[in-house]
């Protein structure tokens, strides 16, 4: 089985971003990027379906600037076996991601698509399901385990109250959650053959697909800070402001 | 304006949350209809029409949607969507799953978590792991919108119950099929409905040591919520994760103990009205937002909290 993974270039997470001072966005310059960590959860999980033989050929992609490059050699550092590179200048949001990632499982027709539950620059949670939707196909959200079998595949997925199974149809889109597997370490040797597979880099018109932003940002700012708070001496000052200052309880 | 929320519940009882999205709704303006689409879930529709600001409610009985799939869910909204300016869903897990399926086959953006409303077709939503506030402005003729339910008060019960009517079922997709849960029993409020929260970190040191959380939280009515670290280690299950991916808390008090305070953490609980946080780590980034903090080992103190109470 072919699967298509789809992975993300954002802020690496460790970073407090900081809004641009004239409100249009978040300063990207100059910081440091990083694969979206779920993103990197299912691209582990390709490489391991694809060790323990479920899984022939892992195609990654990622949809952005020149620089997702980068991003797609570490997934192929990791055992991918080939990227393509959607490239846009401009902000993608998750409708088009949807339909470019639709474009391309109609050309490549893999019987799974694995992704991150959710990128965290914009936190939108929204491309699996989306583009499970535009093909018609079974959806897996917020999944901690997978196990396909056939013509399905069993689900774990983390839901509110706990955990959830199912047994969704193959082909199938499923988005990853933080506990499905934990990344590895990409190794030097690995980075090396990484630069020998093969990155195809095209462009949305080529694949008929129109990404022009369907909502527009009016402003971004920081949310209002916390007032400053105070040490306590004990517990019994604690218990006196939660009674007498704060009045909680 | 006619707004359409899709209801949560798990055919007994109403989730949560979904007056909250009805508040929301409220805010937006226009006509509010609500949609209950489960199995044997009348009771919950009758529920539903007493919530102040519904207009209608529409009952799918039928035994695809006993389970939420998300396939045969997206497939009922999309059913009626065309009668509506605006389709609301609380941003819980939920919600997250269906919504954006029904976005791509309305063909139309979602706008997700939003946290406050400034127009019927502008939005302010939290980005960045609530970092960054962004307003976002909706030029689709159908908006689709996921609810941050800490960000609106629940609506409240009215003195006259709204209509019920129902709508047909569309056909099982087929493509997907529920087995079993594995849900978390407690008798503890819920996370996200608590009024008090007490939260764990990696400092528990285990899941036994949880018990002296627990023995805190029973004074306090509290609810008992966990780091990602906390999770991870196996201390306690996924589902006390708060967080920038776990549950989105605002409760009137939030005690944080044994937590570093990552920013992925915070997301998820620095809207709380009252943190109070707990770490023998003079610098730990928690200290940074609480209201009050104690810089001792959690070991001591908390014994002593709930002695004290
Ligand atoms: C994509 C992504 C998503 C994430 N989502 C989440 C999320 O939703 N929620 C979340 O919580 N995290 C999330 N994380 C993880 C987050 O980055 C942190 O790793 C995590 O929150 C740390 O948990 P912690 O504070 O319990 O552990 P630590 O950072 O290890 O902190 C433990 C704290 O306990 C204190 N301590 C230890 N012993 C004692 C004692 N005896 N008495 C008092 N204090 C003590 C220490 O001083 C320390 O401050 C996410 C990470 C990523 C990359
Ligand atoms: N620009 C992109 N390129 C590749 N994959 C993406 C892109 N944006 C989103 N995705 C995929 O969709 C998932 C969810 O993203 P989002 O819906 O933006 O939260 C990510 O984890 C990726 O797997």
């Amino acid at each position: 089985m072919k699967v298509l993974v789809a992975i993300k270039r954002v802020v690496d997470p460790n970073i407090k971003v900081r809004v641009k001072t004239d409100g249009t966005g978040v300063e990207t310059a100059n910081v440091k990027m990083a694969m979206n960590p779920f993103c990197e959860i299912a691209v582990e999980q390709a490489v391991r379906m694809k060790e323990a033989g479920t899984v022939t050929e892992i195609v990654v992609v990622s949809i952005g600037v020149p620089q997702c490059q980068e991003t797609l050699r570490t997934a192929l550092a990791m055992g991918a076996d080939r990227a393509i590179l959607v490239e846009v200048a401009t902000e993608v949001q998750p409708l088009a991601v949807a339909k470019l990632l639709k474009a391309l499982v109609d050309r490549e027709q893999p019987g799974l698509v694995l992704m991150g539950k959710q990128a965290i620059d914009d936190d939108c949670n929204q491309s699996g399901q989306m583009l499970a939707g535009l093909l018609g196909w079974p959806q897996a959200t917020f999944i901690s385990k997978i196990e396909v079998a056939g013509d399905h595949a069993d689900i774990t997925r983390e839901v509110d109250g706990g955990l959830e199974n199912i047994t969704v149809k193959m082909p199938a889109v499923v988005t990853a959650d933080l506990r499905l597997n934990e990344p590895r370490y990409v190794t030097l040797p690995n980075i090396m053959k990484s630069k020998k597979k093969p990155l195809e880099n095209i462009k949305p018109d080529a694949l008929g697909v129109d990404v022009t932003p369907r909502l527009t940002t009016l402003k971004v700012e920081e949310p209002p800070k916390r007032g400053a708070g105070v040490k306590l001496a004990d517990v019994a000052e604690l218990v006196n402001k939660l009674k007498n200052e704060a009045k909680v309880i | 304006m006619a707004i359409l929320v899709i209801a949560e519940h798990d055919n007994q009882q109403l989730k949560t949350g979904v007056a909250n999205t009805i508040a929301a709704a409220a805010e937006i303006g226009g006509d509010i209809s609500v949609l209950v689409a489960g199995t044997g879930c009348a009771q919950v529709a009758a529920a539903v029409a007493k919530i102040t600001g519904v207009t209608k409610v529409l009952i799918a009985d039928a035994p695809q949607y006993a389970e939420s799939l998300a396939e045969n869910i997206a497939a009922l909204v999309v059913s009626i969507a065309k009668n509506y300016t605006h389709i609301l869903a609380p941003a819980t897990g939920f919600g997250k799953n269906f919504m954006p399926r029904v976005a791509a086959l309305l063909d139309v953006a979602q706008v997700s978590d939003i946290s406050a409303i400034v127009s019927p077709d502008t939005f302010v939503r939290p980005i960045y792991a609530g970092n960054v506030l962004s307003t976002v402005q909706s030029k689709d003729l159908i908006k689709v919108i996921t609810v941050r339910i800490t960000g609106f008060d629940a609506a409240g019960e009215s003195a006259s119950a709204a209509p019920i009517e129902n709508v047909p079922a569309v056909a099982d997709s087929g493509l997907s099929q529920f087995k079993g849960h594995e849900l978390t029993k407690s008798s503890r409020p819920e996370l996200t409905a608590a009024r008090v929260i007490v939260s764990g970190g990696r400092g528990m040191g285990s899941g036994e040591n949880f018990k002296l959380l627990e023995a805190l939280a029973d004074k306090l009515g509290a609810a008992v919520g966990a780091s990602r670290a906390a999770v991870d280690s196996g201390f306690v299950p996924n589902d006390y994760q708060v967080g920038q991916t776990g549950k989105i808390v605002a409760p009137e008090l939030y005690v944080a103990v044994g937590i570093s305070g990552a920013i992925q953490h915070l997301a998820g609980m620095k809207d709380s009205k009252v943190i109070v946080a707990i770490n023998k780590d003079a610098e730990a980034p928690i200290f940074q937002i609480a209201n009050y903090w104690l810089v001792e080992d959690l070991f001591k103190a908390v014994p002593e909290l709930t002695a004290a109470l």
